[in-house]
């Protein structure tokens, strides 16, 4: 970033996260899913030698945090390899996961090859309601002996939650379910709203109310812990906001996802933008980062249209979200709406007002269903 | 006297503490995070083994850089921030 932040942007840094998305395959049908509407089928995913390279190159170039994730990971037979692969390059790395077919087996082999770290998904506190979340029998049974095998195998455990208007009322029995599992760190996600859970948001929204009494109850379990048990992590949708998130950290700045089928992007949901994005199956990762024409599209300011090009706060936010830009106004270029500043913020308003009485069905995520997109 | 000076300081298993040749500097390394170190943070961690007190790593470092000034303070310094921000617990 140049100094007056206005002139075209210096050679970035490395990618210092790489999210390996390594198929959209998954077991549960959560309908607050990040993943792309359109899933793709797993004949286009990356074979493992080009897992392998990726890792290589992005390791090289400087990254340091792996994320495995999906989809569900646990899908992918070469897990253990690209593990095992991503150890010796001395990454960190992190297995994101349902925990649905983490045997006992798997998780040994997986800590024989060097992993780091379980983020191990839950849907709410208890089977019920987790079940028909993920519509799976049974997963909530399942995941509670993967939590053990977790501990059992002494991996940092993080515990995810994603908080919607179906479960949030119940954060103070997730919250004591954590303790009882023991997770080091919990992230208490309210959903955020790109793939499935755009499609689902008005299902999904909890009111301002609910999130503040959530936050209320959240406070008020830290201040008894005493410092002891779980770190909990409280992230709140931005709609609710005033100013937009410093989405990703600045775009092409810190993270790279890398889609199953060999799609890189600057954060998980990019491929919706009317750009077109390069091929880890076509180009290195040291040439995409660096020389790409999307990679470098929202780099810098000079992009930026009013109000964010005379905002003094665009070096912190980087003008926010470009996909939610995208989703909500139609036009990427534009201030995030989320953004008091933006002439467009009357559009989230109307996007709580709409979740009030939400006009279509909340559709699970399976590539079976038909889609109702009509928006854009 | 600090009451630290006589515990014996380990690494947080929820931490790996490395070299990153890109950012030319240790870090800690925790699910999904990293912490770039400074030099003195740095000297310190690479003395923390689970069985050196942190009185042994004062003397250790006092040997290592005996022009430096206030290497205890700043070593005591260092325990307390890391055990605040649960770098290190103690054996």
């Amino acid at each position: 970033m140049s100094e007056n932040g206005s002139g075209p942007p210096n050679k970035p840094g490395p990618p210092l996260w790489l999210l390996a998305e390594l198929t959209y395959e998954c077991p549960l049908h959560c309908p607050y899913c990040s993943n792309p509407v359109n899933l793709g089928s797993r004949e286009q995913e990356c074979d493992t030698d080009t897992w392998l390279k990726v890792l290589s190159d992005a390791r090289e170039m400087g990254a340091v945090q792996l994320g495995f994730s999906g989809g569900e990971p646990l899908l992918r037979k070469d897990l253990e390899q690209l593990v095992a692969h991503a150890s010796d390059l001395g990454y960190y790395t992190n297995l994101i996961t349902s925990g649905i077919g983490l045997t006992e087996k798997r998780i040994a082999a997986l800590r024989e090859a060097g992993l780091d770290h379980i983020q191990l998904s839950f849907q709410a506190a208890n089977a019920d309601a987790n079940d028909l979340i993920g519509n799976k029998r049974h997963s909530f049974e399942q995941k509670l002996k993967v939590a053990k095998l977790v501990k059992q195998y002494e991996y940092p455990m993080v515990l995810n939650f994603c908080l919607t208007a179906q479960n949030i009322h119940q954060i103070e029995e997730v919250m004591a379910l954590c303790c009882e599992l023991d997770g080091d760190y919990v992230e208490l996600a309210t959903v955020q709203y790109y793939g499935w859970a755009y499609l689902n948001r008005d299902h999904l929204l909890p009111s301002q109310a609910q999130l503040i009494e959530a936050e209320a109850k959240v406070n008020a379990f830290r201040d008894q812990q005493d410092g002891k048990g779980p770190h909990f992590i409280f992230v709140t949708p931005d709609y609710y906001e005033e100013r937009p998130k410093a989405c990703m950290n600045g775009w092409g700045s810190t993270f790279l996802t890398v889609a199953p089928d060999g799609s890189a992007l600057p954060c998980h949901s990019a491929k919706i933008l009317p750009l077109t994005f390069p091929n880890v199956k076509d180009k290195s990762v040291q040439d995409i980062w660096f020389d790409d024409f999307a990679f470098n599209h929202f780099r810098g300011t000079d992009w930026m249209q009013g109000p964010c090009k005379t905002c003094d706060e665009k070096d912190l936010d980087f003008g926010g979200c470009r996909c939610q830009a995208y989703m909500l106004t139609g036009d990427m270029y534009k201030t995030d709406p989320v953004c008091a500043k933006s002439p467009d913020h009357h559009l989230m308003a109307e996007a709580v007002a709409k979740s009030q009485t939400p006009e279509r069905e909340l559709v699970y995520r399976d590539p079976k269903v038909k889609i109702p997109i009509t928006e854009i | 006297m600090s009451e630290l000076i006589s515990k014996v300081p380990k690494l947080n298993r929820l931490f790996r503490f490395q070299f990153e040749k890109a950012q030319d500097c240790y870090v800690l390394l925790f699910p999904e995070g990293m912490i770039k170190l400074n030099g003195s943070a740095s000297a310190i961690l690479l003395q923390v083994d689970g069985t050196k007190s942190v009185g042994d790593i004062v003397t250790a470092l006092l040997e290592e850089y005996p022009d430096a000034e206030g290497i205890e303070e700043d070593v005591l310094a260092f325990f307390e921030h890391a055990e605040q921000k649960r770098w290190i617990n103690y054996v």
